[in-house]
């Protein structure tokens, strides 16, 4: 072939490339050009670029996500899909997909990241977090980055996570494109406006090297359907049934959603996005304490609604936010909650304890519908991880939901979601759409045994899991820990178990009632009692699930496991950590906490 | 003779290893609050039974959760005497380890527990062994807890027939080490055999209740019993007892192979021979008694197939001693004397009606707290009736205002009890009772209020009649030895029996089927009016209903029960 014919397509690379190739090639003398072809083909054997020959790679914009809850994911898939409309070249992929060694190569490299509990990071970015401050992260001379950070203003590590990407990369020497912008829960807006920012800043450096577009989109979402968070489906409810026994201090439903004819279809580790409509007696509360007409009709966006509309279906009711504190301390002018606003500790305490009916009838003001409406988050919906594989239930979704209630003053106040889905009757609407966790799957060996945790509602995906398993006929080992307050009263699920056990599809289950007996017993203390046969059970290959709170529970797991390593596996404490980031590496090692 | 296949507990009992089963693994799974069906059976002989709470057994379905499993222990107290350092561990146990909160005391002198959850068992019964209380054989096919009439004037009478009653109750322990390894950790012992003398690998057919009585109270009910003895005394001293033999309660509704019967009188003994006869008896059923058909099981059908003459011949001949003519005795009240009465040792004896024997705390009448207060002063004992009220025996004079100060105090003199309420009872029945098909004690005191409105109506108030309900037909309140016996059928109904004695020496007699409270209320109406127009001087309602022909006598429970 003469390389003067060289074209697009004809080949695997891009116009651009071809058009570099040429150029380069025209310039080289023979000698050059056996040279050259001698160390591309060795570099290709090396495989670590195969996809694209250095020059391309070196202006590829490489952009990296890592969150929990999927927000982080939303905004890279956007970004990737402007920058491909661009004609940049392309390379989209999760934190925990990502090869570190590939790092050096970087020249533009743009990472959306969340923090959660006390500063911590994600799942997805904890090795790529780790390698960045580690002595084996390489020097970044040549990197140009930027950094979204999304958080919690109300907790005190906000967007830690994030800062550290920020100040690891630039103490290794990269460059930073834009300061890191940090954003809190409503984090839209200062998202797009990055996003622009971001585009405009990579523009000249990849028109500098003339390199052209390669898209390269390794994160393949499992189940992509057409109904999406922005594009959910209504679905009916069918069920929503109290799990737990009349005399416990937690009301906690199953959940049963029809997906009719959607197609939507999950896969078992999945979650399930809600958008739920606040209830009208809250919504009723909140307009007759202002003195406010539920008629008047206010902008959200570019649409108009009626008050009442607007509360009930587009703006957050039930979670405060820092900003609106402060926004109200102003108004209320009252010197408690001006107080409380200027201390981020007591803020944070603040908006955990209280809603938005709590905040008017403690500090009452005198606002208009549109400011109120201006000062409210939009609603968001919630994440639930789904309780069924649709190799049992077909068209069907099932979730273990937690009612959240609360009694402040006399007044009862529920959580948002938890609570339509709590008081939903049959045929009931719900806007939904699947969120895929592909960090939360069965083996796929269906020899591997399995060993879950899942406390609380954290059963809800252990659920789907032995559904699965017991269509698909699976026969390795599995053991699960349950855990919660009383066995009489909130064994979730406990028929369903029985069953698993004596049909021989769950081969284990140990259960820690914390509140049965004088001292407090939870899963972690199981897990320590029986180290021994964890231990082996890891030995013989198995995967290890967590799901549920990640404040504490998560962490209390994760330590008992250090230490049946310690224990059973003659490991020191920092070797008990490898072993576990190998496992995690090696996904045999999961969670989904939140 | 063709070999039949033995009823399903005998083999269970067979292959239990003296009453281990899987006890000890059922203990240990933490996955359900049931024990497997075979150890539910085993479980009886240490003492308690499974239930669950059947109000919530449809609500708790479809919260996907088992039914909410309990369990009852009924502790073994033989005469019902416990001291009153026993009582408050006793009560301490139930507000720590049970649900209930509550004791339940029995129609067979002793407490039992309701609404243990199975991680309690273990921590309970070592809590009662500390109390050196237990619950071995309470329950099952054994010797159940020997009743002894508590009668605390006759104080000399009494010493002696009790220590006649806890040597029985000694005496005829299952000897297995099953209850000392499961429950209280003690070694399995190395090279010994177990061995049950008195009852073999198997046990006994079915259960076996035995009472003493000192005349003329009857409040143990003696001729419900499968072995009875009936306490002669020759100047205040102890010498015998007329031992009856063959009563027994329970029945299913509607097969007339199984029916009550009145023990029957074999004749006098002596104490020295007391243990020989009841351990002929009871070695007797063990050989002779039906082990294929569980329903005919019990000591009075062995009798009823045999004939009494074969039966006694046999008893004398294991015995080695014969039969004496029967003595006179008086057999008279059934009921307790409430409030305070004095013996002949000069201390005096508080009686505490206890409604349905439910010691519990609520809005008004705090009992459960009212009797450990008592218990915290009390220098006497603590005495459980057969008719379910507790006994404060053994107080000295200068003791007794402020033992009547707290039962005061705690409401156990709140309400006017009625001759007729002071002499009736009613068994557990719902939610817990798996056999109940309608309520009892739930719906008894409601119950008797009408009884009470219609007697006041009729003018008969100070007649003491003798009620008893139960919520199925296996007898636990010994409703067919009531005067007015109702026994379940099914929610809201009950089958009306009349026409026992008052002194529980006659059988009742089933009058209506199946009836709901408005129709029962209404036959009680009209025959009480009748019996105020009819009856001879000082007859009571039991007798009356007899000669006036509204119920036919039962003699010969076998004929006449179900003729």
């Amino acid at each position: 072939m003469l390389l003067k014919e060289l074209s697009s397509f004809a080949s695997p690379l891009s116009q651009g490339q071809v058009d570099k190739l040429k150029q380069l090639t025209s310039e080289l003398s023979a000698t050059q050009l056996a040279w050259v072809s001698g160390y591309l083909a060795a570099t290709s054997n090396q495989g670590q670029i195969a996809s694209a020959p250095e020059t391309a790679a070196a202006q590829t914009v490489t952009i990296l996500f890592g969150s929990q809850t999927g927000n982080g994911k939303a905004i890279a898939k956007s970004l990737a899909a402007q920058a491909t409309a661009k004609g940049f070249a392309v390379n989209l992929a999760s934190m925990a997909d990502y090869n570190v060694r590939q790092l050096k190569q970087e020249t533009i490299l743009i990472a959306v990241v969340s923090t959660h509990g006390e500063g911590e990071a994600p799942d997805d970015a904890i090795e790529l977090h780790k390698f960045l401050a580690s002595k084996r992260a390489p020097k970044l001379d040549a990197l140009n980055f930027s950094v979204l950070a999304l958080g919690d203003t109300s907790y005190e590590f906000f967007c830690q996570t994030g800062k550290d990407f920020s100040e690891r990369l630039t103490a290794l020497g990269a460059k930073q494109l834009l300061p890191i912008v940090e954003c809190d829960v409503d984090y839209e807006e200062a998202a797009e406006s990055w996003q622009e920012q971001v585009l405009e800043a990579v523009e000249p450096l990849v028109q500098a090297s003339g390199a052209s577009v390669v898209s390269i989109d390794t994160a393949k979402a499992t189940s992509e359907s057409e109904f999406t968070k922005q594009q959910p489906y209504e679905a009916e409810i069918l069920l929503s049934q109290k799990l737990t026994g009349r005399d416990s201090d937690r009301d906690v439903r199953h959940v049963e959603i029809d997906l009719g004819e959607s197609g939507i279809s999950y896969e078992v580790g999945d979650a399930l996005g809600i958008w739920f409509t606040n209830s009208s007696g809250l919504v009723n509360e909140v307009i007759a304490a202002l003195s406010l007409d539920a008629n008047t009709e206010v902008k959200v966006g570019k649409h108009t609604f009626s008050l009442e509309q607007a509360l009930l279906e587009k703006k957050e009711l039930t979670q405060l936010y820092p900003g609106l504190v402060t926004a109200w301390a102003e108004l209320a002018a009252n010197d408690e909650l001006t107080a409380i606003a200027a201390d981020k500790e007591q803020t944070r305490q603040f908006v955990l304890g209280h809603q938005l009916a709590d905040l008017i009838s403690l500090y009452p003001v005198t606002i208009d519908a549109a400011k109120l409406v201006e000062l409210l988050r939009p609603l968001t919906p919630r994440l639930y991880s789904i309780a069924s594989s649709q190799a049992e239930v077909e068209n069907e979704v099932h979730l273990t939901v937690a009612l959240v209630e609360d009694e402040r003053a006399g007044q009862a106040r529920f959580g948002g979601a938890s609570h339509f889905l709590a008081s939903a009757e049959e045929g009931q609407l719900v806007k939904v759409y699947v969120e895929p966790n592909k960090h939360f799957r069965l083996p796929e060996n269906n020899d591997t045994p399995v060993i879950m945790v899942g406390p609380g509602t954290g059963v809800a995906p252990f659920r789907a899991f032995m559904q699965q398993r017991a269509v698909d006929g699976v026969n390795s080992d599995s053991w699960l820990f349950f855990g919660n307050p009383h066995f009489e009263q909130d064994f979730l699920y406990q028929v369903e178990w029985q069953q698993y056990l004596k049909s021989g599809d769950l081969s284990r289950l140990d259960v820690a009632f914390s509140r049965d007996q004088e001292h407090k017993v939870y899963v972690q203390h199981r897990i320590a009692e029986q180290g021994e046969s964890i231990w082996q059970w890891l030995q013989n290959g198995a995967h290890f699930y967590i799901c549920g709170d990640a404040e504490r529970m998560a962490k209390d797991v994760h330590q008992a496991l250090i230490n049946v390593a310690v224990e059973f596996g003659g490991l020191d404490e920092a070797g008990a950590e490898s072993y576990l980031e190998d496992l995690r590496s090696a996904k045999r090692y999961q969670k989904d906490v939140y | 003779m063709s070999e039949q296949k033995l009823a399903v507990n005998e083999y269970l009992k067979t292959d239990s290893d003296y009453l281990r089963g899987s006890i000890k693994e059922g203990l240990d799974t933490q996955v359900t609050g049931s024990f497997s069906d075979g150890d539910q059976q085993l479980i009886k002989f240490h003492g308690f039974y499974q239930q669950d709470d059947r109000d919530l057994r449809n609500e708790r379905k479809e919260q996907k959760l088992e039914p909410l499993y309990s369990f009852m222990l009924r502790a073994r107290v033989p005469g019902g005497i416990c001291s009153p350092e026993q009582w408050l561990d006793v009560d301490k146990i139930s507000s720590t380890l049970t649900t209930s909160n509550s004791i339940r005391l029995t129609t067979r002198q002793t407490f039992q527990y309701h609404g243990i959850p199975k991680r309690n068992l273990k921590t309970l019964i070592q809590g009662l062994d500390r109390a050196a209380l237990d619950s071995i054989a309470a329950c099952g096919d054994v010797n159940r807890n020997v009743m002894c009439n508590p009668n605390p004037i006759e104080s000399t009478l009494h010493q002696q027939a009790y220590a006649v009653a806890k040597e029985l109750s000694d005496h005829l322990l299952p000897h297995t080490r099953a209850y000392a390894e499961i429950w209280l950790d003690e070694e399995k012992l190395l090279d010994t055999e177990t061995n049950e003398p008195v009852y073999g690998k198997t046990y006994l057919p079915r259960k076996f209740k035995m009472a003493v009585a000192v005349p003329p109270d009857n409040d143990v009910d003696v001729y419900t019993n499968d072995l009875g003895f009936v306490a002669i005394e020759e100047a205040g001293e102890l010498v015998g007892f007329n031992l009856v033999a063959g009563g027994g309660m329970g029945s299913t509704h509607g097969e007339v192979e199984t029916f009550p019967r009145l023990a029957d009188d074999f004749g006098f003994i002596k104490t020295a021979d007391v243990i020989k006869f009841a351990e002929a008896v009871m070695t007797v059923q063990r050989d002779w008694g039906n082990r294929v058909n569980r329903k005919r099981s019990r000591l009075k059908y062995t009798i009823v197939d045999h004939g009494v003459a074969e039966f006694k011949a046999e008893v004398e001949k294991r015995a080695g001693v014969n039969f004496e003519p029967k003595r006179d005795a008086v057999i008279g009240d059934r009921g307790d004397r409430y409030g305070w009465v004095k013996g002949v040792d000069n201390k005096w004896h508080l009686t505490l009606f206890i409604e349905s024997g439910r010691i519990k705390d609520e809005q008004g009448q705090t009992l459960q707290t009212g009797l450990r207060e008592i218990a915290k002063i009390h220098k006497g004992d603590f005495r459980m009736t057969s008719n379910q009220n507790m006994i404060i025996a053994g107080v000295a004079e200068e003791d007794k205002a402020a033992i009547e100060d707290l039962a005061r105090q705690h409401g156990f003199f709140g309400k006017l009890i009625s001759q007729t309420r002071g002499h009736s009872i009613a068994c557990v029945a719902l939610p817990t009772c798996p056999l109940a098909m309608a309520e009892a004690e739930r719906y008894f005191p409601e119950f008797i209020d009408h009884i009470d409105a219609l007697q006041t109506k009729h003018g008969i108030s100070e007649q003491a009649i003798v009620v008893r309900m139960t919520g199925c037909p296996n007898g636990c309140a010994r409703p067919f030895a009531a005067e007015i016996g109702l026994v379940g059928k099914a929610p809201g109904r009950y089958n009306l029996y009349l026409g026992a004695s008052f002194e529980g020496t006659r059988l009742n007699k089933m009058y209506k089927e199946n009836i709901q409270e408005a129709e029962i209320l209404a036959e009680l109406d009209n025959l009480f009016g009748l019996y105020v127009q009819e009856r001879d001087a000082g007859e009571t309602f039991g007798n009356f209903t007899v000669r006036h022909g509204i119920v036919k006598a039962v003699n010969d429970a076998a004929k006449d029960f179900h003729g």
